[in-house]
């Protein structure tokens, strides 16, 4: 398939644009251990964003893979993950802050390291937010592709470090005209006191129309409405 | 679990109002200043939000709040975050055991996605919440509603990923106690949701309580 444009995300990279409807979004962890966390917006409304609690109760689960869709807070499918090697991606642990950063892996400046000085979630979102219009105060619970957190019947948090291989691939589909924000950043949990040095590769195609056996369309009558919502929505846009 | 009884006594409050299932509430806490949430009839959920009153755009933080205590459960000693990472309250009772971070709110939207779409003109948590910002300050708008707490709400994860509204484990009377570390506005959406069996298909009035501390 004909690849419209590639990215690779170095270690402590972000990246940051608008991806109309109808594109495969490939992501390729290119070492393993890989961590993404990817924020979704409208791109033509952001005050529409991905939503972690939408998502994970229509869909009764607490982490996406194949067949799980991205939702907005305005119940329509943002996005839809139609092939996945991985099975967990997580979305509860957030993103890293500067205090983590420091804290967990020594305080670096420009400075001193020039640009091998260790990158935050927090921040590279707040310079992408910024790019976009947005702020801060538009940030909410991010996707953290490649990443697993489960939990114990007690709700404490494990964090699978073994989880991404080099090689680790999810493709997701964009249902909607997105801003898509990335941060590769580690995981708040991971508990590695070096910094993950773990490029991941971004190809972009073109998707196929959607059928009517579509693995996420018809994962649950739940996605089954929230795309209704999303091509309804669309049918009024341009039709 | 643990259940941890506070000592304050409600006669000894500054502020005491009863909220009905279906209406709004926003405070302006001070330092130190304590709010009980009370379950009056058992199973309510409070879907409750909190933001800096000295920095609106720093919202609650359903992420920074679990990973800040490595645990996806509210309970008695839990801090609550907002995005920026500042401790804005503290759980200092709790005879209800755990509550719900990651059920998020109900939405006309949301309703018609999880229950059928010719339910979107049912009343919902967050028009209560638009309402509420609406009329508290014209510096809050949609983009400041974030994933928020649902108290007394049972949603459990289990070790496998899967996730479901279960019989609440609240029962009449049951509250919650939060004491505010820093100026606090809270906003609490008193749930309607009619659809869903976690409150046996019946919203019913909350109590909200402050002291001094």
């Amino acid at each position: 398939m004909q690849i419209i444009w590639s990215k690779t995300l170095r270690p402590g990279g972000k990246w940051s644009g608008i991806v109309g409807r109808g594109r495969l979004l490939r992501f390729t962890a290119l070492e393993p251990g890989a961590n993404l966390s990817m924020l979704l917006y409208n791109a033509w409304n952001p005050c529409e964003r991905y939503n972690m609690p939408d998502t994970l109760k229509a869909q009764h689960t607490a982490f996406l893979t194949m067949g799980n869709v991205l939702m907005s807070d305005n119940g329509r499918v943002m996005a839809s993950i139609v092939a996945d090697s991985l099975g967990w991606h997580d979305t509860i642990s957030g993103y890293t802050s500067r205090q983590d950063i420091d804290q967990k892996y020594g305080v670096t400046r420009y400075q001193d390291q020039r640009n091998d000085w260790l990158r935050s979630g927090q921040e590279n979102f707040a310079v992408e937010l910024v790019r976009n219009g947005l702020t801060l105060r538009d940030l909410v619970p991010p996707v953290n592709l490649f990443a697993k957190v489960s939990v114990d019947d007690d709700g404490q948090l494990i964090f699978h470090e073994n989880h991404c291989p080099q090689g680790g691939q999810v493709t997701l589909r964009t249902d909607m005209d997105l801003l898509l924000i990335l941060s590769n950043t580690p995981n708040p949990l991971d508990p590695r006191s070096i910094y993950p040095s773990t490029s991941i590769q971004l190809d972009i195609f073109p998707a196929n129309p959607i059928e009517p056996d579509d693995i996420c369309v018809t994962h649950c009558p739940e996605n089954q409405r929230a795309f209704e919502n999303t091509w309804e929505y669309y049918a009024l846009r341009n039709s | 679990m643990s259940l941890i009884e506070s000592p304050r006594k409600v006669e000894d409050a500054i502020y005491d109002r009863l909220l009905p299932s279906g209406e709004g509430w926003t405070y302006e806490l001070q330092p130190g200043q304590v709010l009980r949430i009370i379950d009056l009839e058992g199973n309510q959920a409070v879907d409750t939000l909190f933001y800096d009153a000295d920095n609106l755009e720093d919202h609650y933080s359903a992420v920074a709040t679990i990973t800040g205590q490595h645990n996806l459960y509210l309970t008695t000693g839990t801090v609550l975050r907002a995005e920026s990472g500042k401790a804005l309250m503290r759980i200092v009772a709790d005879t209800c055991g755990r509550h719900d971070t990651i059920g998020g709110a109900c939405s006309a939207q949301s309703n018609g996605v999880r229950y059928d779409r010719s339910l979107e003109w049912m009343h919902n948590c967050r028009d209560t919440f638009m309402l509420q910002l609406s009329r508290y300050d014209d510096r809050l708008q949609k983009r400041d509603l974030a994933p928020n707490i649902n108290f007394f709400m049972n949603v459990p994860v289990a070790p496998d990923g899967s996730l479901e509204f279960a019989d609440g484990i609240s029962a009449p009377g049951r509250y919650v106690e939060l004491e505010s570390l820093a100026h606090t506005l809270v906003l609490i959406s008193n749930c309607p949701q009619l659809n869903n069996p976690c409150n046996a298909y019946n919203p019913t009035p909350i109590r909200l309580v402050i002291w001094e501390n």
